[in-house]
C-alpha cells in the first residue's frame, strides 16, 4: 500500500496510526535481524507519536495526508534526544540537542518516525559496507549490497519496513541505492531542502531527499520537506510550489523533450542496463515524449572532479571531530594534539580516513592549483554543459548505475572499482540539478534504475515524466518476496 | 606522480590522523590509485574558466539581530567526553 493510500484510510479513520505503526514495527522486528536496515528503532516513541495523532483525529481535528504515516530517517540527520551516529564510532554516543529542519518538518506533518537507518560512515560509500556497525542487505538478494550511502533507507522502503524514508545524496547516495533496491529516490535541486541538522559531508553537494515505492509518494514527501529555511544560508528563498497536487492534476507529457547523453551509456555501463533504460525511453515516447541522442562531454571528468571536491570539503568539515566537545575521545590520549590524532585514528574507518587524506592533499600548498582549483574550473564546465543541454531538452535520461547490485565484499577491497559505480550519478550534484531514480526493469531478478535529470528547481517536470513512465509500464508495483526464511 | 611513504605520513599529520604502518602502506596505495585518475583533469581545457565553489549564487546571508534562547547547558554537555563543574575538561595546553 502506498503512503498516500495509508493517509486516506487514516483520515477516514478506517485504520488508526497506532495500528499502522505497530504493523511496521512488527515487520521490522520480523525482518531486520537479517536485513539490518536500521541502526536505531524507536518503537515506544513512534507508538506515542502515533497515539497523539489518533487522539487528535478522534477529537475531530482534520489532519494532513501524511499525519500518522511512518517514515525512516537516515542516521546522519539530527533527531533530538535520539542517537545520530552517522554509522561512525566517533559519533556512536552522540545525542543531538535539536532536530534537523527536515525532521521538524516531518513532525509538523505529524508523521511518525520509526527509527534511524544505516549508511556508509559519514555517507562516504556506495554499499553500506563502510558502516562501522554492519552491512545492510539488499532485499532482492541478501548476499548483495543495497547500495549506498543511504542503503538502510532504500532497503527499508524496498522491504516494506517503512513506507517512506529520507536519505541524503552527495554524489548519488539516494539515487544509487534506490536503483539497486528497486524503489524511487529523489535528490532535489541544491538549495531546495534545508541542510540544517544534516551532518555535513561536502556542503556544496549534499542534499536531502525522499525514498518511496512510487513517484506520487516521493512527491508527497518532497512537499513536506522543501522550502526556505533561514537556518541554512544556502537554502533557496524562492517560494515553493507543492508538486503533489500538480502531479495528480496533470499526467500528460506530450511534447516533452528527452535528451539521451551518450557518455552515460558508455563508461563501463552493462549493455543489458542500457537496453532497459532505452526501452524505458521508448515507453515514454509511446505516450508522446520526443527523444534524441546528445552529448555531455565533461562527463569523462566526473569521477576525478568529484573525488577532489567532495573530499576537500569533507576534510574541512570533519576537522570538527577532535575529541574535545562531543563524540569519541581516545582514552590513550597524550597531550591535546595526541588526543585529537588518537581520537580520529580510533573513531574513523578506513574510507573516511582515505577521503580526509585526499582532501588534505588536494588542498595543501603546492597542489591546490593542480587539483582543487582545476576541479572547480571543471565544475564550471559541468554547469555550462548541462545549461546548454537544458536549452534543448526538458529532461535527460540515463542509467542510474552501470550494473545491478553487486555482491557483498565484491568491491570492498578496491575503492576505485567501488567509486566507478557512481559515474552516472556524480555529474548531477556538480551542477546542483534534481535527479530521480525509478525502477525500469530487472536483470536476473535484480532491479535496474533509470535516472531522470531536470533543470534546477524543475522537480515537477522530472516527476511528471517519471509518473508517466509508471503509468505506461506499471513497474512501480513490484516488491521483493521476503517472507519466511530467506 | 605517486606519493612516497614520507608524503603519506605528512598528509596524515595535516589530517591529524595517527596512522599505523599498515595503514600508511594501504592508504598510500589507495591514494595513488585515485591520484592516477586525477591526472585526467589536466587534459580539460579550462582556459578562461572561473572556478566554481557552489551552484548557489554566493552572497552573504544575514539574519536579523534578535536574541533567542540558547541550548540548555546540561543538554549540550551530555555529549562532552569529560565534564567537571559544568565545563569541558581538556588536556593541558600551556605548560607552567
Amino acid at each position: 500500500m502506498t503512503a498516500r493510500e495509508l493517509g486516506v484510510r487514516l483520515n477516514r479513520k478506517e485504520i488508526s496510526a497506532v495500528e499502522v505503526t505497530s504493523a511496521f514495527l512488527n515487520r521490522i522486528q520480523q525482518l531486520d535481524d537479517k536485513l539490518k536496515a536500521f541502526v536505531t528503532v524507536i518503537g515506544n516513541e513512534a507508538l506515542s507519536q502515533a497515539k497523539a495523532v489518533d487522539d487528535r483525529r478522534s477529537n475531530g481535528e482534520t489532519l494532513g495526508l501524511l499525519a500518522g504515516v511512518p517514515i525512516a530517517v537516515k542516521d546522519n540527520m539530527c533527531t533530538r534526544g535520539v542517537p545520530t551516529t552517522c554509522s561512525s564510532r566517533i559519533l556512536e554516543q552522540f545525542i543531538p540537542p535539536y532536530d534537523a529542519t527536515v525532521v521538524s518538518r516531518l513532525r509538523d506533518q505529524n508523521m511518525v518516525i520509526l527509527g534511524k537507518t544505516n549508511l556508509d560512515e559519514f555517507a562516504m560509500g556506495s554499499s553500506t559496507e563502510n558502516s562501522a556497525f554492519f552491512t545492510t542487505r539488499n532485499p532482492w538478494d541478501m548476499d548483495r549490497v543495497p547500495g549506498g550511502s543511504s542503503g538502510g533507507s532504500a532497503a527499508a522502503v524496498a522491504a516494506g519496513l517503512a513506507p517512506l524514508a529520507l536519505g541524503s545524496d552527495t554524489g548519488g547516495s539516494i539515487r544509487q541505492p534506490a536503483a539497486l533496491c528497486g524503489v524511487a529516490g529523489l535528490k532535489p535541486t541544491y538549495g531546495l531542502v534545508s541542510r540544517y541538522g544534516l551532518v555535513a559531508f561536502a556542503s556544496s553537494l549534499d542534499q536531502i531527499g525522499p525514498f518511496a515505492i512510487d513517484v506520487l509518494d516521493t512527491a508527497l514527501v518532497l512537499d513536506a520537506i522543501a522550502g526556505h529555511d533561514p537556518m541554512d544560508a544556502t537554502s533557496s528563498e524562492q517560494s515553493y510550489n507543492p508538486v503533489f497536487p500538480q502531479l495528480q492534476a496533470q499526467g500528460e507529457i506530450k511534447g516533452i523533450r528527452i535528451g539521451i547523453p551518450k557518455e552515460f551509456y558508455a563508461q563501463g555501463v552493462e549493455a543489458e542496463v542500457s537496453d532497459l533504460v532505452r526501452r524505458g525511453i521508448e515507453a515514454l515516447c509511446s505516450v508522446g515524449a520526443e527523444a534524441e541522442d546528445c552529448s555531455l562531454p565533461t562527463a569523462e571528468y566526473g569521477l576525478a572532479t568529484y573525488y577532489i571536491i567532495a573530499p576537500a570539503e569533507a576534510s574541512s568539515n570533519l576537522a570538527r571531530y577532535d575529541g574535545v566537545k562531543y563524540g569519541l575521545r581516545s582514552k590513550a590520549a597524550n597531550g591535546h594534539i595526541g588526543m585529537t590524532e588518537k581520537t580520529r585514528e580510533e573513531g574513523f574507518g578506513a574510507e573516511v580516513k582515505q577521503r580526509i587524506m585526499i582532501g588534505s592533499y588536494a588542498l595543501s600548498a603546492g597542489y591546490y592549483d593542480a587539483y582543487y582549483k582545476r576541479a572547480q574550473q571543471v565544475r564550471s564546465l559541468f554547469c555550462r554543459d548541462f545549461d546548454r543541454l537544458f536549452q534543448k531538452y526538458d529532461v535527460l535520461i540515463t542509467p542510474t548505475t552501470p550494473s545491478p547490485a553487486f555482491r557483498i565484499g565484491e568491491k570492498a577491497d578496491d575503492p576505485l572499482q567501488m567509486k566507478l559505480s557512481d559515474v552516472c550519478t556524480l555529474p548531477c550534484n556538480m551542477a546542483g540539478l534534481p535527479g530521480l531514480s525509478i525502477p525500469c526493469g530487472f536483470i536476473d531478478g535484480l532491479p535496474v534504475g533509470m535516472q531522470i535529470l531536470g533543470k534546477r528547481f524543475d522537480e515537477l517536470t522530472v516527476l511528471r515524466v517519471a509518473r508517466a513512465y509508471e503509468l505506461a509500464t506499471g513497474l512501480a508495483a513490484k516488491r521483493p518476496l521476503l517472507d519466511g526464511g530467506r | 606522480m605517486a606519493l612516497t611513504t614520507e608524503e603519506v605520513k605528512k598528509v596524515a599529520l595535516l589530517s591529524r590522523l595517527e596512522l599505523s604502518e599498515g595503514e600508511v602502506e594501504k592508504l598510500g596505495r589507495h591514494l595513488n590509485d585515485l591520484l592516477s585518475q586525477f591526472e585526467k583533469l589536466q587534459l580539460a581545457d579550462v582556459t578562461d574558466v572561473d572556478p566554481l565553489a557552489g551552484v548557489v549564487a554566493s552572497s552573504n546571508v544575514f539574519r536579523d539581530d534578535v536574541s533567542g534562547e540558547p541550548f540548555p547547558r546540561e543538554e549540550m554537555l551530555v555529549n562532552a567526553p569529560e565534564v567537571r563543574d559544568g565545563c569541558i575538561i581538556v588536556p593541558r595546553i600551556i605548560e607552567g
